[in-house]
């Protein structure tokens, strides 16, 4: 897709030849650091922002905060805080984003209408009552799905209870504090009382059949699916359904998300930085964003972009506008990644029934702990 | 002489240059990468690299993770073991019958899993396997057998894995017990016949005893080559649900090259090779064999198929 | 009247396991054929309603299989043939050319197989990346070069060779290369058949070592490009079993064409003392 906006930047820059390479996002992440210790990295190339950290941490990425200074290129106030504090790590700003990710509720309107909810939910409260009460017009299905290999669903419930996940500056695990613990217990109990599917990968292949076929009417998912639910559902559901803020612990709507999205970096060993720089002046400016939107539905990171394109009024979007208002980031460590694969596994765990509440989070602390050590002795030493 | 020696030492030496080069240097290097805590961090820094010595090793022995992998992996190879080898006999023998017909175009036909691509029948069997729209539990669903969630419930996920282990490798064991079955000499049935055995004393008496090296070798190989479980998982389920799949090679995958801890990696690494060792060792002396000539056939088979 | 019920009972048998075996392959190719959707579809198809090769013409134009393909094959071929060089001299030169230590280092290439791949991955990464060849083509085909296995045919086979031909070639003035080269290769054709083919689908089908080493989605193999693949498009099953059939059929076709080498290759490795 990005292919389709390197035409115009080449016309406008002579001189300078872009070749893109596309990776599969699931792959992305090895990938790159196979890129990395292969010395082949691209001089631009686009990271989640929970990686960054860790190319930071190898002293991969290009430090941006005086090309970000330059008049006339990146607009940094335009950017959505929340999200341009994701791009930035001890002090310095390593990413420019370039598409913001969020996770909210899309449901079907229809089901939770006849369900006696014609509003979507905005506390957990009155979320599992719709669950409950959609699951009791018996329609053999389940009310909600999440994902068990995703850990975004849980991580942002542990957000929204107000844990931060790590503690001590990021050095130990904090996933027995009692706020995880509250989301924890929540999240686990919609599986237990069979309210969402515990079943792995095999079943993710259907979100849209069941999605259409009210096996599901509710799920915790990002942008891409805007496009994906267009494409996919068939005319008949077309109309039903609907996104929404995710509901908050307490008090109203919208609960935190997730502080996500991709942001371009420049690699910090590119001979061709100029050039690098002006293309990622290119994809971040406003006609660029809302053209990348039309292409691939990924919302764009300049706020002026959605004003631009009205995705700040139109129903399904503005969601995630609401949404973006209010979204945190995860711990800004070169761990993440794992640390994300250890909760995954570990609430996989307790949900299938292999392992208590109390002795899953114990385990996940003791693995996050270890997991950590590294850094710990990094940082130990770096004070000394 | 003098020139036929020498030239016998530049014929071999490409050869065992590239082994020497690529396949023993890095033997020792994982023995020694074993002994570090190289990782990510390393990567980067050669300041952040430190000598740990038995650290790794120690925390192997206590984790609870590869503890799962090496249950799994030890799983796969005693129940998948036996069933591959047995279906593979029963194969040959079925080959081997007096009675059978079109022998050649049965034997391609049972031999051809073999050498199709692991990856691509992966991907065909995750789709047979899934529980609501797959063609196994809608074959299954006529038999009256509820549906089962194959790579879903930690409880079928290593069978499944078991099965499609067998379907694609029963027909090179069976190539192999076809040789063995087709060296005994057709007389010795003839005076078991006489003798009036039937077809189980038959088997027993005459079969089984004179293919007995021949298992020795498929035992061996296949156990070295089972204990190695790594693309079915990857492709299939990525070590899930909930671990149940996980081998040990892929927990060195993970470690090694997705987390970027390769000292710990290559402790896993080693670990496997001396289980391996150790139990060919045990495998082939418990027979009362040596390692001949035709085991090492069997070893170098196997690697070179896997 | 029991040799009928017999005969039928073993070939039913054998019949059924053809069967069986055959019906994922089947299946398979059927479903890279039926329109999108329909593999999918409840209770589960067995053919195509209307066959199609849509999902052969997105692979090769939009996902670009086509290159996945040309890298598998150019690598295939061209360790295929280094590989025959190297170890055909190799083997050669244990069986026909004594020198000193040749019997303790065969038996210390024997060790070698006890070994298990995987020990060396990590530091081989490593190593390359050392000489920079990380995420090339040498990358991936370094590992294949050399084999144990291949050397070890080669030399059983060479064993068979009568000396008396050598002789008559070496008084006729000739080098050993050329010894080599003119006689006993072409003697020791069969073995070096059946070796190519081990090899070509050895590197063909090989997946985890091409899936470490390559970052470039330009050089990847068939197999990494499919599970690349797979990872993306998990609901579109029909485009997947195209795929599939696109990484199967070429080595399928290899084998039915040249089993008699290969399957003598087996056997001669079960060949006991």
């Amino acid at each position: 897709m990005v292919e389709r906006l390197v035409p115009e930047f080449e016309r406008d820059n002579p001189g300078i030849r872009v070749r893109v390479q596309q990776l599969p996002w699931s792959a992305a992440h090895e990938k790159l650091l196979t890129a990395f210790v292969g010395q082949a990295m691209p001089d631009v190339f686009q990271a989640g922002n929970t990686w960054l950290p860790e190319f930071v941490a190898l002293e991969a990425l290009e430090p941006l905060d005086e090309w970000i200074a330059r008049p006339g290129g990146v607009d940094a106030a335009d950017e959505f805080p929340g999200i341009l504090a994701t791009n930035v790590v001890d002090g310095t700003t390593w990413g420019v984003p370039w598409y913001v990710d969020t996770r909210v509720l899309f449901y079907r309107t229809d089901l939770l209408a006849a369900a006696g909810h014609p509003r979507a939910p905005r506390t957990w409260d009155e979320w599992r009552a719709a669950m409950q009460a959609v699951k009791a017009r018996g329609a053999g299905g389940y009310p909600v799905l999440l994902p068990l290999r995703e850990w975004q669903p849980l991580v942002i419930l542990g957000l929204q209870a107000g844990s931060d996940l790590l503690r001590d500056g990021g050095r130990f695990g904090d996933f027995r504090g009692a706020p995880f613990r509250r989301a924890f217990e929540f999240y686990v109990g919609l599986f237990r009382d069979g309210l969402a599917p515990g079943t792995g990968e095999a079943s993710v292949a259907n979100l849209y059949q069941d999605f259409a076929s009210g096996f599901l009417a509710m799920t915790v998912t990002g942008p891409w699916n805007l496009g994906e639910f267009a494409r996919r559902l068939p005319a008949a559901v077309a109309g039903l359904w609907a996104t929404a803020p995710m509901p908050a612990p307490d008090g109203d709507a919208p609960g935190t998300s997730l502080a996500g999205g991709a942001s371009l970096a420049l690699f910090r060993g590119s001979p061709r930085k100029e050039e690098a720089w002006r293309l990622v002046e290119y994809l971040s400016a406003p006609a660029q964003q809302a053209r990348f939107y039309e292409l691939t539905g990924d919302l764009p990171a300049r706020r002026s972009a959605w004003r631009a394109a009205s995705l700040d009024r139109e129903p399904r979007t503005q969601a995630f506008w609401t949404q973006l208002g209010a979204v945190r980031p995860t711990p800004p460590v070169p761990e993440w990644e794992r640390i994300a694969t250890l909760v995954t596994q570990h609430s996989e765990a307790a949900v299938r029934g292999l392992e208590t509440t109390d002795a899953a989070l114990a385990a996940l602390d003791a693995d996050v702990d270890q997991a950590l050590a590294k850094r710990r002795w990094i940082l130990d030493e770096a004070s000394r | 002489m003098n020139e036929r020696a020498r030239a016998g030492m530049w014929f071999v030496a490409p050869a065992l240059a590239l082994i020497a080069a690529f396949f023993v240097v890095p033997v020792v290097a994982s023995l020694l990468l074993s002994f570090t805590d190289f990782d990510v961090y390393a990567v980067a820094r050669p300041d952040r690299l430190r000598a740990v010595g038995l650290e790794n090793y120690r925390r192997l022995l206590d984790d609870p993770r590869f503890w799962l992998a090496f249950r799994n992996t030890a799983y796969f190879v005693v129940v998948g073991g036996p069933v591959s080898i047995g279906v593979s006999l029963a194969a040959a023998m079925l080959l081997d019958a007096r009675l059978a017909r079109f022998r050649g175009f049965f034997r391609t036909v049972l031999f051809l899993p073999v050498v199709t691509t692991l990856v691509a029948v992966a991907v065909v069997w995750r789709y047979l396997y899934h529980p609501r729209l797959g063609l196994l539990n809608y074959v299954l669903g006529r038999f009256g057998v509820d549906p089962i969630d194959w790579l879903g419930d930690p409880a079928w996920a290593m069978p499944a894995i078991i099965l499609l282990a067998v379907w694609k490798n029963f027909g090179f064991n069976m190539v192999v017990f076809l040789a063995g079955l087709q060296s005994i000499p057709a007389r010795l049935y003839e005076a078991a016949h006489l003798d009036g055995a039937g077809p189980w004393q038959t088997f027993r008496a005459v079969t089984l005893p004179l293919l007995r090296p021949t298992l020795v070798f498929v035992t061996v190989i296949t156990g070295i080559g089972y204990f190695q479980l790594f693309a079915e998982p990857y492709v299939m389920t990525q070590g899930g649900p909930a671990g149940a799949t996980l081998s040990v090679v892929l927990l060195m995958y993970e470690e090694g090259f997705r987390w970027w801890n390769m000292g710990y990696g290559a402790a896993v690494a080693f670990v496997l090779f001396a289980v391996i060792l150790a139990i060919t060792l045990l495998q082939l002396t418990w027979q009362g064999r040596k390692l001949t000539r035709g085991s090492t056939m069997a070893e170098v088979a196997r690697g070179d198929r896997r | 009247m029991r040799r009928t019920v017999a005969a039928l009972a073993v070939n039913g048998a054998l019949v059924a396991a053809a069967a069986l075996t055959l019906m994922p392959l089947l299946w398979m190719l059927s479903a890279s054929l039926m329109p999108a959707g329909e593999a999918t579809a409840v209770p589960p198809r067995l053919l195509p309603s209307a066959p199609t090769l849509e999902h052969y013409r997105i692979l090769f134009t939009r996902l670009d299989l086509g290159r996945a393909l040309l890298n598998s094959a150019g690598l295939a071929a061209g360790v295929t043939l280094l590989a025959l060089a190297i170890n055909s001299l190799a083997g050669y030169a244990f069986a026909k050319l004594p020198f000193r230590g040749r019997a303790g280092l065969f038996s210390a290439l024997l060790a070698v197989l006890v070994v298990p791949a995987q020990v060396a991955m990590l530091p081989l990464f490593l190593e390359l990346k050392a000489l920079g060849l990380v995420n090339t083509y040498a990358a991936v085909a370094v590992p294949g070069l050399a084999s144990v296995f291949g050397i070890f045919l080669i030399r059983q086979y060479a064993h068979g060779i009568p000396d008396g031909v050598l002789d008559a070639a070496r008084v006729d003035g000739a080098g050993e290369f050329r010894v080599f080269r003119s006689v006993a290769f072409r003697l020791l054709g069969p073995i070096l058949v059946t070796l190519a083919v081990f090899t070509f689908m050895g590197v063909w089908n090989d997946f985890m070592w091409p899936l470490v080493v390559l970052a470039d989605e330009r050089r990847y193999t068939l197999p990494v490009a499919l599970a690349t693949l797979a990872g993306e498009h998990v609901q579109d099953v029909e485009l997947m079993m195209a795929g599939a059939v696109v990484t199967v059929l070429p080595v399928l076709l290899l084998f039915v064409c040249l089993q008699r080498y290969y399957i003598a290759g087996v056997m001669a490795g079960g060949v006991k003392e």
